[in-house]
């Protein structure tokens, strides 16, 4: 899941309706530009119906838990299905990039998937989000009239398209509906 | 809701692109004695795919091609997997935490050595040597600073870097607890800024493979930070069993801020100084066989 600016409250609000039973693992990747995780995992623990954790590295995905990535590197998902950092440079201006977490979660991943893009000001996510996409996975994107900055959502539409365009209150629901058994 | 079509080339095999890669890395190995197989396989491919595209390739078998085939191409090949990104006082935490509980450890010692492993173009290097001059340290240090990269190596040397750094890299340096300004120690021309050639006089720069080189230095403190995120768990236990066989008793280990020692043996031989930033000492050694 990728989000930037904005991203806070719609992660939030995301957050809270989620199925507290979820047996998946979620991945956040968010361009807060607070340096610190904790003190976010804290904000958003606090509306979330599943614990959230920092994504640690070597760690692997906890399935139920909601992991954000740590602000200043990239998150990856190894082919083990554990985390992995890098200090590469940004891509698309930011570290951590949504790109390199889609890329790296749909390989490990394939049609297992489900890659989603909310409110955002830049076009990270788009290229990843293909990727997810090309691989099998399935794409939500948040319809960008609804997001309280459309170009993310516009971007990822425009380069990869999806499977689902919905507003902010129907993406929990579908998530619900789309991974529980 | 209707999914838009999907974009209509068909599904590229992923699995193919995953026996390139290794395919390359066979050849880097066999054709040139460097070994990437012990690298995190994620970071890895995406440096690969990189190189495919800067080098506009095609296919990661053509860069294999190259590299086996074109003298010279192994150095572009081997800064493309280098990626050495740094930047001064990095988190500055780390570096405040040095200067008031590490140095006043290590000033016990009538000679400091210093090693700083994967140095990338040296901006933990000049860092260190500032605050060691601020200690009053610095005349009796000696700092080993190594990549495997010998371009980020001649890079390192001149300490020349855009000046747009100089602003975040000024206030990391009084949040690390700078006592000057960090302009003290640069001068500024034109987009770029050269540091103090002075800080260099007590810095060797080497170039050592952290995968296949040995122990070379008696060290008080291993500095290697973002290096180990690279590796994979069994080749991140080899490399801290070379910094322990590098340390004096008592020696000061500091890692990057993220990184996670839960899944090396090897960390057990280290004890926490402060486990948020990641700075360890060596303890007691434990006995042989062990
Ligand atoms: C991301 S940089 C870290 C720079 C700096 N320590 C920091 O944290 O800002 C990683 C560096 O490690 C070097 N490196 C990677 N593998 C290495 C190896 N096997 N031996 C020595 N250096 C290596 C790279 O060339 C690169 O310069």
């Amino acid at each position: 899941m990728g989000c930037s600016a904005g991203g806070l409250s719609a992660l939030e609000s995301l957050l809270a309706a989620l199925d507290p039973q979820l047996p998946q693992p979620l991945v956040v990747c968010c361009h807060t530009g607070s340096a610190n995780v904790d003190l976010l995992c804290e904000l958003l623990a606090g509306h979330s119906t599943l614990p959230v954790i920092e994504a640690r590295e070597r760690e692997p995905l906890q399935p139920g838990m909601v992991h954000i990535a740590p602000s200043g590197y990239h998150l990856l998902v190894e082919p083990d299905r554990r985390f992995a950092l890098s200090v590469d440079p940004r891509v698309s201006f930011a570290r951590p990039s949504i790109d390199v977490l889609f890329d790296s979660a749909a390989e490990a991943y394939r049609d297992t998937l489900v890659g989603v893009v909310l409110t955002g000001a830049n076009k990270d996510g788009a290229e990843g989000l293909a990727t997810i996409r090309r691989l099998g996975g399935v794409a939500i994107v948040q319809e960008p009239g609804d997001a309280e900055s459309p170009v993310m959502p516009q971007a990822a539409l425009d380069h990869a398209g999806a499977d689902h365009r919905l507003p902010l209150a129907a993406i929990a629901p579908l998530l619900n509906r789309l991974c529980l058994p | 809701m209707k999914p838009d079509g999907r974009p209509a080339e068909s599904v590229p095999d992923v699995a193919l692109e995953d026996i390139e890669v290794e395919l390359f890395v066979r050849a880097l190995q066999l054709g040139h004695g460097y070994d990437f197989s012990q690298y995190s396989p994620a970071s890895l491919k995406r440096r690969v795919l990189q190189l495919v595209q800067t080098q506009q390739t095609g296919t990661i078998s053509e860069l294999t091609a190259r590299l086996l085939h074109e003298a010279g191409f192994l150095q572009t090949v081997l800064e493309g997997l280098s990626v050495p990104v740094s930047e001064m006082f990095r988190d500055p935490d780390v570096f405040r935490t040095l200067r008031e509980q590490v140095f006043p450890l290590l000033a016990s010692y009538p000679q400091i050595n210093i090693w700083q492993a994967g140095c990338a173009h040296g901006q933990e290097v000049y860092s260190l040597a500032i605050l060691l001059e601020e200690a009053g340290l610095y005349e009796r240090t000696q700092i080993y600073a190594t990549d495997f990269n010998e371009s980020a190596l001649r890079h390192a040397q001149e300490g020349i870097y855009p000046a747009k750094e100089a602003q975040l890299w000024s206030r990391n340096y009084l949040a690390a607890g700078g006592s000057h300004t960090l302009a003290d120690y640069y001068s500024a021309r034109y987009e770029l800024i050269k540091l103090d050639q002075r800080l260099r006089r007590n810095v060797i720069f080497a170039n050592h493979n952290l995968v296949t080189d040995e122990v070379f230095c008696e060290a008080h403190l291993v500095l290697c930070r973002n290096v180990l995120i690279y590796f994979s768990d069994p080749l991140q236990d080899r490399t801290l069993a070379l910094f322990r066989d590098s340390l004096v008793r008592g020696g000061f280990l500091c890692l990057g801020t993220r990184e996670s020692l839960d899944f090396a043996p090897s960390a057990a031989d280290f004890v926490p100084v402060d486990t948020g930033l990641r700075i360890y000492r060596l303890g007691p050694r434990t006995p042989a066989g062990e």
